[in-house]
Protein backbone atom coordinates (compact mmCIF):
# COMPACT_ATOMS: atom_id res chain seq x y z
CA UNK A 1 0.00 0.00 0.00
CA UNK A 2 1.20 3.64 -1.05
CA UNK A 3 0.26 6.70 0.36
CA UNK A 4 0.10 9.99 -0.46
CA UNK A 5 0.76 13.79 1.37
CA UNK A 6 -3.09 14.20 1.24
CA UNK A 7 -3.98 11.19 3.47
CA UNK A 8 -4.82 8.94 0.74
CA UNK A 9 -3.85 5.17 0.50
CA UNK A 10 -3.47 3.61 -2.94
CA UNK A 11 -3.94 -0.23 -3.29
CA UNK A 12 -2.87 -1.77 -6.32
CA UNK A 13 -5.86 -4.55 -7.42
CA UNK A 14 -4.66 -6.46 -10.76
CA UNK A 15 -4.41 -3.78 -13.31
CA UNK A 16 -6.56 -1.21 -11.27
CA UNK A 17 -5.41 1.77 -8.58
CA UNK A 18 -7.84 1.36 -5.30
CA UNK A 19 -8.20 5.17 -3.31
CA UNK A 20 -9.27 5.83 0.05
CA UNK A 21 -8.74 7.84 2.95
CA UNK A 22 -6.25 7.08 5.69
CA UNK A 23 -7.60 6.25 9.30
CA UNK A 24 -5.72 9.35 10.45
CA UNK A 25 -7.75 11.72 7.76
CA UNK A 26 -10.88 10.13 8.59
CA UNK A 27 -10.77 10.83 12.80
CA UNK A 28 -9.31 14.23 11.91
CA UNK A 29 -12.33 14.81 9.64
CA UNK A 30 -14.87 13.27 11.98
CA UNK A 31 -18.03 11.79 11.10
CA UNK A 32 -18.61 11.46 7.45
CA UNK A 33 -21.94 12.47 6.59
CA UNK A 34 -22.15 12.84 2.86
CA UNK A 35 -19.74 11.22 0.22
CA UNK A 36 -20.08 12.62 -3.52
CA UNK A 37 -18.46 10.29 -5.94
CA UNK A 38 -17.29 10.79 -9.67
CA UNK A 39 -18.63 9.38 -12.56
CA UNK A 40 -17.33 6.23 -13.69
CA UNK A 41 -15.45 6.17 -17.02
CA UNK A 42 -14.46 9.88 -16.67
CA UNK A 43 -10.54 10.53 -16.97
CA UNK A 44 -8.89 12.89 -14.79
CA UNK A 45 -5.77 14.49 -13.94
CA UNK A 46 -3.58 14.15 -10.90
CA UNK A 47 -4.25 16.58 -8.48
CA UNK A 48 -8.18 16.85 -9.51
CA UNK A 49 -11.16 17.18 -7.39
CA UNK A 50 -12.77 14.25 -7.75
CA UNK A 51 -14.62 13.40 -4.55
CA UNK A 52 -16.18 15.66 -2.00
CA UNK A 53 -16.57 14.33 1.82
CA UNK A 54 -18.47 16.05 4.02
CA UNK A 55 -18.32 15.67 7.49
CA UNK A 56 -20.25 16.91 10.69
CA UNK A 57 -17.43 19.53 10.59
CA UNK A 58 -16.81 20.70 6.98
CA UNK A 59 -16.11 19.93 3.62
CA UNK A 60 -13.20 18.46 1.91
CA UNK A 61 -11.60 17.08 -1.32
CA UNK A 62 -10.34 14.20 -2.43
CA UNK A 63 -7.95 14.62 -5.29
CA UNK A 64 -6.95 12.00 -8.22
CA UNK A 65 -3.18 10.40 -6.93
CA UNK A 66 -2.27 10.55 -10.36
CA UNK A 67 -3.54 10.55 -14.16
CA UNK A 68 -6.13 8.00 -15.13
CA UNK A 69 -9.75 7.08 -15.72
CA UNK A 70 -12.61 6.23 -12.97
CA UNK A 71 -13.61 2.77 -13.90
CA UNK A 72 -15.68 2.16 -10.32
CA UNK A 73 -17.00 3.81 -7.47
CA UNK A 74 -18.41 2.55 -4.21
CA UNK A 75 -21.55 3.15 -4.35
CA UNK A 76 -21.77 2.03 -0.48
CA UNK A 77 -20.65 5.15 0.85
CA UNK A 78 -23.35 7.07 -1.18
CA UNK A 79 -26.22 4.93 1.40
CA UNK A 80 -23.30 4.79 4.49
CA UNK A 81 -21.00 7.60 4.10
CA UNK A 82 -20.36 6.19 8.26
CA UNK A 83 -18.32 3.55 6.49
CA UNK A 84 -15.34 6.10 5.85
CA UNK A 85 -15.31 6.36 9.90
CA UNK A 86 -15.99 2.35 10.37
CA UNK A 87 -13.44 0.84 7.87
CA UNK A 88 -11.59 3.47 6.44
CA UNK A 89 -8.77 1.34 5.31
CA UNK A 90 -10.89 -1.30 3.87
CA UNK A 91 -14.42 -1.45 2.64
CA UNK A 92 -14.49 2.51 2.47
CA UNK A 93 -12.35 2.60 -0.54
CA UNK A 94 -13.50 5.73 -2.76
CA UNK A 95 -12.47 4.75 -6.38
CA UNK A 96 -11.01 2.54 -9.17
CA UNK A 97 -8.89 4.61 -11.23
CA UNK A 98 -6.99 2.33 -14.71
CA UNK A 99 -3.59 4.08 -15.01
CA UNK A 100 -0.93 3.82 -17.78
CA UNK A 101 1.89 3.21 -15.75
CA UNK A 102 1.91 1.40 -12.46
CA UNK A 103 5.43 2.56 -11.74
CA UNK A 104 4.31 5.90 -11.22
CA UNK A 105 2.99 4.17 -7.70
CA UNK A 106 6.80 4.44 -6.36
CA UNK A 107 6.52 8.33 -5.76
CA UNK A 108 4.29 7.93 -3.60
CA UNK A 109 5.01 6.80 0.38
CA UNK A 110 5.37 3.55 2.12
CA UNK A 111 3.56 2.85 4.89
CA UNK A 112 6.58 3.97 6.82
CA UNK A 113 7.32 7.26 5.64
CA UNK A 114 3.41 8.06 5.82
CA UNK A 115 3.66 7.05 9.51
CA UNK A 116 7.20 9.37 9.68
CA UNK A 117 4.76 12.22 7.79
CA UNK A 118 2.01 11.96 10.78
CA UNK A 119 4.07 11.72 13.47
CA UNK B 1 -3.12 29.37 20.93
CA UNK B 2 -0.76 31.35 23.30
CA UNK B 3 -2.68 34.35 22.78
CA UNK B 4 -6.05 33.24 23.62
CA UNK B 5 -7.84 32.79 27.36
CA UNK B 6 -8.15 30.12 29.26
CA UNK B 7 -11.18 28.84 31.16
CA UNK B 8 -11.37 27.63 34.38
CA UNK B 9 -12.17 23.99 33.33
CA UNK B 10 -9.23 23.75 30.95
CA UNK B 11 -7.47 21.12 32.44
CA UNK B 12 -10.57 19.60 32.69
CA UNK B 13 -10.63 19.40 28.66
CA UNK B 14 -7.50 18.45 27.89
CA UNK B 15 -7.36 15.39 30.68
CA UNK B 16 -11.21 14.50 28.95
CA UNK B 17 -9.36 14.44 25.63
CA UNK B 18 -10.97 17.80 24.63
CA UNK B 19 -9.74 18.24 21.07
CA UNK B 20 -9.32 22.71 21.86
CA UNK B 21 -9.68 25.01 19.23
CA UNK B 22 -9.97 28.91 19.18
CA UNK B 23 -13.26 30.16 19.91
CA UNK B 24 -14.55 33.84 20.39
CA UNK B 25 -10.79 34.87 21.58
CA UNK B 26 -10.57 31.77 24.22
CA UNK B 27 -9.37 27.97 23.58
CA UNK B 28 -12.57 26.16 23.35
CA UNK B 29 -13.38 22.24 23.30
CA UNK B 30 -14.94 21.24 19.95
CA UNK B 31 -15.72 17.64 20.61
CA UNK B 32 -14.38 14.92 22.75
CA UNK B 33 -13.04 11.57 21.73
CA UNK B 34 -16.91 10.26 21.15
CA UNK B 35 -16.95 13.19 18.34
CA UNK B 36 -19.83 15.49 16.99
CA UNK B 37 -22.19 12.99 16.07
CA UNK B 38 -22.07 10.71 19.57
CA UNK B 39 -22.17 13.78 21.58
CA UNK B 40 -24.97 14.89 19.74
CA UNK B 41 -27.21 12.37 20.07
CA UNK B 42 -25.88 11.13 23.70
CA UNK B 43 -27.52 14.70 24.73
CA UNK B 44 -30.79 13.96 23.12
CA UNK B 45 -31.13 10.72 24.92
CA UNK B 46 -29.87 11.12 27.99
CA UNK B 47 -27.47 14.47 29.40
CA UNK B 48 -24.37 16.58 27.96
CA UNK B 49 -22.72 18.62 29.96
CA UNK B 50 -21.31 21.88 28.33
CA UNK B 51 -18.83 24.33 29.22
CA UNK B 52 -20.20 27.68 28.25
CA UNK B 53 -18.03 29.60 30.66
CA UNK B 54 -16.81 31.90 27.09
CA UNK B 55 -20.06 33.44 27.77
CA UNK B 56 -20.78 36.86 29.36
CA UNK B 57 -22.61 37.01 33.11
CA UNK B 58 -23.31 40.56 34.44
CA UNK B 59 -25.55 41.62 37.32
CA UNK B 60 -27.26 44.42 37.22
CA UNK B 61 -27.87 46.18 40.54
CA UNK B 62 -30.05 49.30 40.70
CA UNK B 63 -29.02 52.41 42.12
CA UNK B 64 -33.03 53.03 43.83
CA UNK B 65 -35.75 50.58 42.74
CA UNK B 66 -35.79 47.30 40.49
CA UNK B 67 -39.00 49.13 38.32
CA UNK B 68 -36.38 52.41 37.56
CA UNK B 69 -33.99 49.22 36.06
CA UNK B 70 -36.39 47.67 34.09
CA UNK B 71 -37.72 50.53 32.52
CA UNK B 72 -34.61 51.36 31.39
CA UNK B 73 -33.63 47.99 30.11
CA UNK B 74 -36.49 48.08 27.80
CA UNK B 75 -35.51 51.88 26.09
CA UNK B 76 -32.26 49.14 25.18
CA UNK B 77 -34.89 46.21 24.25
CA UNK B 78 -38.19 45.83 22.33
CA UNK B 79 -39.08 43.44 25.52
CA UNK B 80 -40.87 43.55 28.54
CA UNK B 81 -38.87 43.49 31.66
CA UNK B 82 -41.22 45.29 33.86
CA UNK B 83 -43.48 42.30 33.34
CA UNK B 84 -40.77 39.58 34.37
CA UNK B 85 -41.29 38.32 37.42
CA UNK B 86 -38.94 37.33 40.84
CA UNK B 87 -37.19 33.98 39.70
CA UNK B 88 -37.76 33.99 36.07
CA UNK B 89 -35.87 34.31 33.50
CA UNK B 90 -36.69 35.60 29.67
CA UNK B 91 -34.89 35.73 26.41
CA UNK B 92 -34.30 39.72 25.24
CA UNK B 93 -32.32 41.70 22.17
CA UNK B 94 -30.28 44.63 22.29
CA UNK B 95 -31.95 46.74 19.11
CA UNK B 96 -29.75 49.71 17.16
CA UNK B 97 -31.70 52.73 15.66
CA UNK B 98 -32.11 51.03 12.27
CA UNK B 99 -33.97 47.88 14.27
CA UNK B 100 -30.95 45.58 13.84
CA UNK B 101 -29.79 43.19 16.46
CA UNK B 102 -27.02 44.12 18.53
CA UNK B 103 -26.80 40.83 20.54
CA UNK B 104 -29.35 38.36 21.91
CA UNK B 105 -29.04 37.15 25.59
CA UNK B 106 -30.86 35.85 28.51
CA UNK B 107 -31.72 38.23 31.57
CA UNK B 108 -33.43 37.09 35.15
CA UNK B 109 -34.98 39.33 37.93
CA UNK B 110 -33.35 37.90 40.60
CA UNK B 111 -35.58 40.43 43.24
CA UNK B 112 -32.94 42.87 44.01
CA UNK B 113 -31.13 42.49 40.77
CA UNK B 114 -30.83 41.56 37.32
CA UNK B 115 -28.54 38.73 35.93
CA UNK B 116 -27.97 38.33 32.02
CA UNK B 117 -26.18 36.22 30.35
CA UNK B 118 -24.96 37.45 26.75
CA UNK B 119 -22.70 36.03 23.88
CA UNK B 120 -18.81 35.53 24.12
CA UNK B 121 -18.52 37.55 21.10
CA UNK B 122 -19.96 40.57 22.29
CA UNK B 123 -19.78 40.59 25.81
CA UNK B 124 -17.13 43.77 25.22
CA UNK B 125 -19.45 45.33 23.43
CA UNK B 126 -22.41 44.18 25.68
CA UNK B 127 -20.75 45.57 28.89
CA UNK B 128 -19.76 49.19 27.42
CA UNK B 129 -23.33 49.38 25.80
CA UNK B 130 -25.13 48.71 29.51
CA UNK B 131 -22.52 50.87 31.09
CA UNK B 132 -23.31 53.24 28.65
CA UNK B 133 -27.04 53.70 28.94
CA UNK B 134 -27.84 52.47 32.42
CA UNK B 135 -25.18 53.86 34.88
CA UNK B 136 -27.58 56.00 36.11
CA UNK B 137 -29.58 54.00 37.51
CA UNK B 138 -27.53 50.67 38.04
CA UNK B 139 -24.08 49.36 38.70
CA UNK B 140 -22.68 46.74 36.29
CA UNK B 141 -20.76 44.33 37.62
CA UNK B 142 -19.18 41.66 35.20
CA UNK B 143 -19.03 38.37 36.34
CA UNK B 144 -15.74 37.92 34.65
CA UNK B 145 -14.19 35.11 37.02
CA UNK B 146 -17.66 32.87 36.97
CA UNK B 147 -17.76 29.78 34.77
CA UNK B 148 -20.85 28.71 33.34
CA UNK B 149 -22.14 25.17 32.44
CA UNK B 150 -24.76 23.91 31.25
CA UNK B 151 -26.34 20.04 31.64
CA UNK B 152 -29.14 19.27 28.53
CA UNK B 153 -31.29 16.62 27.73
CA UNK B 154 -33.97 14.26 29.12
CA UNK B 155 -31.55 12.98 32.21
CA UNK B 156 -30.32 16.64 33.12
CA UNK B 157 -32.87 16.86 36.29
CA UNK B 158 -32.04 13.41 37.63
CA UNK B 159 -28.16 14.12 37.55
CA UNK B 160 -28.48 18.12 38.57
CA UNK B 161 -31.12 17.03 41.46
CA UNK B 162 -28.52 14.05 42.83
CA UNK B 163 -26.40 17.36 43.81
CA UNK B 164 -28.79 20.11 44.42
CA UNK B 165 -32.59 18.28 44.90
CA UNK B 166 -33.95 21.43 44.63
CA UNK B 167 -33.57 22.31 41.45
CA UNK B 168 -36.52 19.41 40.40
CA UNK B 169 -39.57 21.65 41.29
CA UNK B 170 -38.30 24.27 38.75
CA UNK B 171 -39.99 25.02 35.42
CA UNK B 172 -38.70 26.08 31.93
CA UNK B 173 -37.14 29.74 31.88
CA UNK B 174 -36.67 29.59 36.09
CA UNK B 175 -34.31 30.69 37.72
CA UNK B 176 -33.01 30.12 41.05
CA UNK B 177 -29.74 30.45 43.90
CA UNK B 178 -28.78 27.61 45.82
CA UNK B 179 -26.19 27.09 48.26
CA UNK B 180 -24.13 24.13 47.06
CA UNK B 181 -21.00 22.16 48.73
CA UNK B 182 -19.94 23.54 45.00
CA UNK B 183 -20.32 27.09 46.40
CA UNK B 184 -23.48 29.47 45.28
CA UNK B 185 -24.66 28.32 42.29
CA UNK B 186 -26.79 30.09 39.78
CA UNK B 187 -29.43 28.19 38.08
CA UNK B 188 -31.53 28.56 35.68
CA UNK B 189 -34.00 25.76 34.02
CA UNK B 190 -33.01 26.29 29.96
CA UNK B 191 -30.18 25.91 27.71
CA UNK B 192 -29.51 26.27 23.91
CA UNK B 193 -30.35 22.56 22.54
CA UNK B 194 -34.15 22.12 22.30
CA UNK B 195 -33.82 19.81 25.37
CA UNK B 196 -35.10 19.95 29.07
CA UNK B 197 -31.87 21.41 31.10
CA UNK B 198 -30.06 23.80 33.30
CA UNK B 199 -27.59 26.62 32.72
CA UNK B 200 -25.61 26.96 36.01
CA UNK B 201 -23.12 29.59 37.04
CA UNK B 202 -20.69 28.60 39.61
CA UNK B 203 -17.56 29.99 41.04
CA UNK B 204 -13.83 28.99 39.59
CA UNK B 205 -13.46 27.13 42.71
CA UNK B 206 -15.93 24.87 42.59
CA UNK B 207 -16.53 24.43 38.74
CA UNK B 208 -14.37 21.84 38.26
CA UNK B 209 -15.64 19.62 41.10
CA UNK B 210 -18.84 20.40 40.03
CA UNK B 211 -17.87 19.28 36.48
CA UNK B 212 -15.91 16.20 37.80
CA UNK B 213 -19.45 15.18 39.84
CA UNK B 214 -21.80 15.43 36.72
CA UNK B 215 -19.36 13.68 34.76
CA UNK B 216 -19.22 10.98 37.18
CA UNK B 217 -22.65 10.16 36.72
CA UNK B 218 -23.12 7.21 33.94
CA UNK B 219 -25.83 9.42 32.32
CA UNK B 220 -23.97 12.51 31.60
CA UNK B 221 -20.73 13.05 28.85
CA UNK B 222 -18.63 16.06 28.15
CA UNK B 223 -20.32 17.94 25.07
CA UNK B 224 -18.02 19.93 22.52
CA UNK B 225 -18.72 23.32 20.85
CA UNK B 226 -19.29 20.94 17.39
CA UNK B 227 -22.80 19.33 18.76
CA UNK B 228 -24.15 22.46 20.53
CA UNK B 229 -23.99 24.20 17.01
CA UNK B 230 -25.78 20.82 15.51
CA UNK B 231 -28.31 20.81 18.80
CA UNK B 232 -29.23 24.46 18.61
CA UNK B 233 -29.74 24.34 14.56
CA UNK B 234 -31.86 21.34 14.76
CA UNK B 235 -33.85 23.04 17.34
CA UNK B 236 -33.99 26.53 15.34
CA UNK B 237 -31.98 28.80 17.59
CA UNK B 238 -30.13 31.54 16.07
CA UNK B 239 -26.26 32.11 16.57
CA UNK B 240 -25.12 35.64 16.92
CA UNK B 241 -23.15 36.95 14.09
CA UNK B 242 -24.38 34.06 11.56
CA UNK B 243 -28.22 34.20 11.86
CA UNK B 244 -28.58 37.35 13.15
CA UNK B 245 -26.78 40.93 13.37
CA UNK B 246 -27.11 44.07 12.81
CA UNK B 247 -28.51 43.77 9.05
CA UNK B 248 -31.60 41.78 10.42
CA UNK B 249 -34.07 42.76 12.51
CA UNK B 250 -36.02 40.67 15.21
CA UNK B 251 -39.17 40.30 13.16
CA UNK B 252 -36.97 39.19 9.76
CA UNK B 253 -35.36 36.89 11.89
CA UNK B 254 -38.71 35.47 13.38
CA UNK B 255 -38.16 36.53 16.75
CA UNK B 256 -41.89 38.12 17.25
CA UNK B 257 -42.03 35.94 20.15
CA UNK B 258 -39.72 37.59 21.95
CA UNK B 259 -41.63 40.90 21.70
CA UNK B 260 -44.53 40.97 24.55
CA UNK B 261 -47.75 42.55 23.83
CA UNK B 262 -47.09 45.41 26.09
CA UNK B 263 -44.09 46.79 23.79
CA UNK B 264 -46.32 46.20 20.69
CA UNK B 265 -48.54 48.87 18.95
CA UNK B 266 -51.19 49.13 21.61
CA UNK B 267 -49.14 47.69 24.35
CA UNK B 268 -49.18 49.54 27.72
CA UNK B 269 -45.45 50.32 27.12
CA UNK B 270 -45.40 50.50 23.31
CA UNK B 271 -42.29 51.26 21.20
CA UNK B 272 -39.79 53.24 23.10
CA UNK B 273 -36.77 50.36 22.13
CA UNK B 274 -34.17 51.26 19.67
CA UNK B 275 -35.52 51.06 16.40
CA UNK B 276 -39.02 50.81 17.12
CA UNK B 277 -40.23 52.44 13.85
CA UNK B 278 -39.21 49.57 11.97
CA UNK B 279 -39.98 46.66 14.38
CA UNK B 280 -43.26 47.61 14.70
CA UNK B 281 -43.67 48.64 11.33
CA UNK B 282 -42.31 45.16 10.03
CA UNK B 283 -44.78 43.53 12.76
CA UNK B 284 -47.51 45.80 11.20
CA UNK B 285 -47.06 44.95 7.57
CA UNK B 286 -44.66 41.50 7.60
CA UNK B 287 -41.11 42.17 7.00
CA UNK B 288 -39.78 42.07 3.54
CA UNK B 289 -38.00 38.83 4.00
CA UNK B 290 -37.88 35.93 6.67
CA UNK B 291 -35.34 33.54 8.29
CA UNK B 292 -37.10 30.12 7.15
CA UNK B 293 -35.87 26.56 8.29
CA UNK B 294 -34.79 24.74 4.89
CA UNK B 295 -34.70 21.03 4.29
CA UNK B 296 -32.01 20.04 1.52
CA UNK B 297 -33.48 17.36 -0.99
CA UNK B 298 -30.13 15.11 -1.22
CA UNK B 299 -27.66 14.30 1.78
CA UNK B 300 -25.34 17.13 1.11
CA UNK B 301 -25.57 19.60 3.55
CA UNK B 302 -25.87 23.04 2.74
CA UNK B 303 -23.69 25.10 4.49
CA UNK B 304 -23.56 28.92 5.46
CA UNK B 305 -23.11 30.73 2.90
CA UNK B 306 -24.70 28.69 0.20
CA UNK B 307 -26.53 31.18 -1.81
CA UNK B 308 -30.11 30.46 -2.35
CA UNK B 309 -32.17 31.00 -5.98
CA UNK B 310 -35.85 30.74 -7.08
CA UNK B 311 -36.62 27.71 -9.18
CA UNK B 312 -36.71 29.94 -12.03
CA UNK B 313 -33.02 31.40 -11.20
CA UNK B 314 -33.78 34.31 -8.90
CA UNK B 315 -31.67 35.05 -6.36
CA UNK B 316 -33.13 35.21 -2.78
CA UNK B 317 -30.61 35.19 -0.09
CA UNK B 318 -27.83 32.74 1.55
CA UNK B 319 -27.86 29.73 4.43
CA UNK B 320 -26.94 31.36 7.95
CA UNK B 321 -26.24 28.28 9.39
CA UNK B 322 -26.43 24.89 8.16
CA UNK B 323 -24.76 20.90 8.40
CA UNK B 324 -25.91 17.23 9.24
CA UNK B 325 -28.88 17.34 11.77
CA UNK B 326 -28.02 13.82 13.56
CA UNK B 327 -31.47 13.56 15.28
CA UNK B 328 -32.91 14.08 11.94
CA UNK B 329 -30.46 12.41 9.78
CA UNK B 330 -30.86 14.41 7.12
CA UNK B 331 -29.05 17.54 6.30
CA UNK B 332 -30.85 20.96 7.85
CA UNK B 333 -30.11 24.74 7.34
CA UNK B 334 -31.71 27.89 7.98
CA UNK B 335 -31.31 31.01 6.02
CA UNK B 336 -32.95 34.44 4.81
CA UNK B 337 -35.50 34.58 1.64
CA UNK B 338 -38.13 37.45 0.21
CA UNK B 339 -41.17 37.04 1.79
CA UNK B 340 -42.76 35.93 -1.19
CA UNK B 341 -40.33 32.55 -1.08
CA UNK B 342 -40.74 31.97 2.70
CA UNK B 343 -43.87 29.76 3.11
CA UNK B 344 -43.55 26.29 4.32
CA UNK B 345 -43.24 24.04 1.38
CA UNK B 346 -41.93 26.60 -0.89
CA UNK B 347 -39.46 24.77 -3.50
CA UNK B 348 -36.05 26.82 -3.93
CA UNK B 349 -32.40 25.80 -4.88
CA UNK B 350 -29.30 26.39 -2.95
CA UNK B 351 -26.12 26.15 -5.04
CA UNK B 352 -23.64 23.43 -3.59
CA UNK B 353 -19.97 23.34 -5.40
CA UNK B 354 -21.43 25.26 -8.25
CA UNK B 355 -24.62 22.64 -8.52
CA UNK B 356 -28.11 24.41 -7.78
CA UNK B 357 -30.04 21.64 -5.88
CA UNK B 358 -33.28 21.17 -4.62
CA UNK B 359 -34.24 22.25 -0.92
CA UNK B 360 -37.82 23.03 0.82
CA UNK B 361 -39.17 25.36 3.09
CA UNK B 362 -39.83 24.11 6.50
CA UNK B 363 -40.93 24.39 9.47
CA UNK B 364 -38.94 25.12 12.59
CA UNK B 365 -37.74 23.22 14.98
CA UNK B 366 -36.29 20.48 12.64
CA UNK B 367 -36.24 18.20 15.64
CA UNK B 368 -39.17 18.43 18.34
CA UNK B 369 -38.41 20.56 21.38
CA UNK B 370 -38.53 18.88 24.93
CA UNK B 371 -39.05 21.89 27.65
CA UNK B 372 -40.09 21.58 31.16
CA UNK B 373 -43.22 23.50 31.25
Amino acid sequence: MKFTKEHEWLRVEGDLVVVGITEHAAEALGDVVFVELPEPETVVAAGSEVCVIESVKAASDILAPVEGEIVAVNEKLSDNPGLVNEDPMGDAWFFKMKIDDLAVLDDFMDEDEYKDMIG
Amino acid sequence: MSDLLRLPLHELHVGLGGKMVPFAGYEMPVQYPAGVMKEHLHTRAAAGLFDVSHMGQVILRPRADMADLALALERLMPVDVLGLGQGRQRYGLFTDDTGGILDDLMFANRGNHFFLVVNAARKGHDFAHLQRHLAEVATVEVQGERALLALQGPLAEAALSRLEPGVAAMKFMDSAIFLTEFGEIWVSRSGYTGEDGFEISVHPGGATELARALLAMEEVLPIGLGARDSLRLEAGLCLYGHDIDETTSPVEAGLTWAIQKARRAGGAREGGFPGAARILGELDEGPERLRVGLRPAGRAPMREGTALYATDGTPLGAVTSGGFGPSVGEPVAMGYVPAAHAAIGSALEGEVRGKRLPVTVAAMPFHPTHYKR
